[in-house]
């Protein structure tokens, strides 16, 4: 098993390296990295020891492509031996281009085609409602995935349902291809939701923004991370 | 309970559910409201009978989040906008996910004969039998749908009923999976699924056949149908014609055999009017059956031995 020092951040880096075999990662790859990085460290109320405990929190990375920065996270709080990344996308691993939420521990869904993630989320906080557990519900989109229709079905019904124990976390690169003029932000506020725009690279302004209360309201955390991303 | 329409029947048990199940969920997307209204579920369970609007993604990315945080899903829907506009939400949010839901389905494939092929889907059965490990139920009668309806909510798989307009005058006594023998013949051997059994039974009426009928197709009892074989097999469904035919093939393995299958065509039926009139356009109807069941058997055969029989 690798061991971490002083700080386990900067063996993400090493471990995404595992993977790719590459100093260098893909946009795709790290433009997710500092907001579940930050979720997982600082927000969730996960236990590696416990993947399957009712009332965790439920993070779902629904923008499926580009996996390795959640691979990364999730081997390095331990969901997942860190040997297990070496042997990405081959036949026998459990980590694939798209995560299998079945094969591995710590993800709560399969992911890959866009636009399902947050429905399913939506799904998830109303039966975490009715059964009157503390957890809350988590979901990381991509600024191109909310193109698909299916994102705004769950927007409009989440936030005229007041469903406030889901945050979503919209990774914002400008990759869209026909763009959201008015901003991401204003598509999920005019629906009842809070929002909170933020640099996606600041992990005390992610920290921050995940944190603000939203009573009564869900809540999406614009990430901005740069065109290049 | 004894409502006769099977629509009736589902609010009155899925009702019933609601009040003794605390897991048990309902997801709609508009349709259907009514019914449980009526039922008093909306008002006695708001937190669990959940209508989405007009949103047919959500409603089964609903249903699978349900699922995944252990509750256990019933989701209603007109037949096309249950099955073929979320489709790949069935596929991914559900089996891909590794959790199941109760689909059910009412106006298959013309019971809506009036509102044209907009809110007519025969091909559901053979969409949903592309997913691996869905149960799909092709209830005849209001009691069957109660008892395919309560087995479904006893356990935690994929699981599609397809209800009708279009009911048999009595129930059959069925186990789920299972298919019921009604009478045994030499001729052929019919296999009649769902609503079709009367009509199936009135077309048979004095020829030397079995039949066998089926509320369960998927899983298809290949038993049942090796036990019964015959050189001349005859499925008649109640949607897309051959839906069925390669579980016949596999179940008869390397036995000589002819298929006939019944149901209704793949072509597009461009007129209006009313469910007979598109069951009869079909050959769907009595009349239809018995002609089509007689030509493929062969006139002499047909109505050989037990002639008295029926």
């Amino acid at each position: 098993m690798t061991t971490y020092t002083a700080n386990p951040y900067l063996g993400l880096s090493a471990l995404m390296t595992r993977m790719t075999g590459d100093e260098k990662h893909s946009a795709s790859a790290t433009s997710t990295l500092d907001p579940i990085w930050v979720l997982y460290h600082r927000i969730l109320r996960v236990d590696p020891s416990n993947p399957d405990d009712p009332d965790r929190d439920r993070f779902l990375l629904s923008k499926g492509h580009g996996p390795i920065a959640f691979y990364a996270v999730l081997a390095g709080q331990g969901f997942i031996p860190v040997e297990t990344l070496d042997g990405f996308a081959g036949y026998d691993s459990p980590l694939g281009h798209h995560p299998d939420g079945t094969l591995i521990p710590g993800a709560e869904i399969g992911s890959g085609s866009l636009g399902h993630g947050l429905p399913i989320a939506v799904g998830q906080a109303l039966a975490l409602g009715i059964k009157g557990s503390p957890a809350r519900v988590f979901c990381l989109v991509g600024d191109a995935e909310l193109d698909e229709g299916s994102n705004h079905e769950a927007i409009a019904f989440a936030g005229r349902h007041g469903l406030d124990r889901l945050t979503a976390v919209v990774i914002d690169n400008q990759s869209a291809t026909h763009g959201w003029p008015g901003g991401i932000a204003s598509r999920f506020e005019v629906e009842g939701w809070s929002a909170i725009t933020c640099d996606g690279r600041d992990h005390a302004a992610l920290e921050r923004a995940y944190l603000q209360d939203h009573t009564g309201r869900p809540h999406v955390v614009v990430a901005q991370v740069g065109a290049k991303y | 309970m004894g409502t006769t329409s099977m629509r009736g029947r589902f609010a009155e048990v899925i009702t019933d559910l609601l009040d003794s199940r605390p897991d048990v969920a309902v997801v709609l997307a508009d349709i259907g409201v009514n019914q449980f209204s009526e039922t008093g579920a909306i008002a006695h369970h708001p937190d669990r009978v959940v209508n989405v609007g007009i949103r047919e993604q959500l409603m089964i990315g609903v249903a699978g989040g349900l699922a995944l945080a252990g509750m256990r899903p019933f989701v209603h829907s007109y037949t096309p906008f249950l099955v073929q506009r979320p489709f790949e939400q069935i596929k991914l949010d559900l089996g891909h996910q590794g959790v199941g839901a109760v689909l059910v389905s009412i106006g298959g494939s013309y019971d809506a004969a009036s509102e044209g092929r907009t809110h007519q889907a025969p091909g559901d059965v053979a969409l949903i039998d592309t997913l691996p490990g869905w149960e799909i139920h092709v209830p005849g009668h209001p009691d069957e749908v109660e008892l395919l309806l309560r087995h479904a909510a006893s356990h935690d798989r994929s699981v599609y009923v397809r209800l009708a307009d279009n009911t048999n005058a009595e129930p059959m006594p069925i186990v789920p999976g299972r298919f019921h023998t009604l009478r045994n013949g030499d001729s052929a051997t019919i296999v009649a699924v769902g609503p079709t059994l009367d009509r199936v039974v009135e077309a048979s009426r004095g020829l030397d056949v079995t039949v066998l009928y089926a509320a369960t197709v998927r899983p298809f009892d290949r038993a049942a149908v090796a036990a019964a074989w015959s050189a001349n097999f005859v499925v008649v469904e109640p949607y897309l014609e051959g839906t069925s035919a390669h579980e016949v093939a596999a179940a008869m393995g390397d036995r000589p055999h002819r298929l006939l299958s019944i149901g209704v065509p793949k072509a597009e039926h461009r007129h209006y009017g009313r469910p007979a009139d598109h069951q009869a356009a079909h050959g769907l109807d009595a009349a239809g059956l018995r002609r089509r069941i007689v030509a493929f058997i062969g006139e002499s055969r047909a109505c050989s031995r037990h002639s008295s029989v029926l």
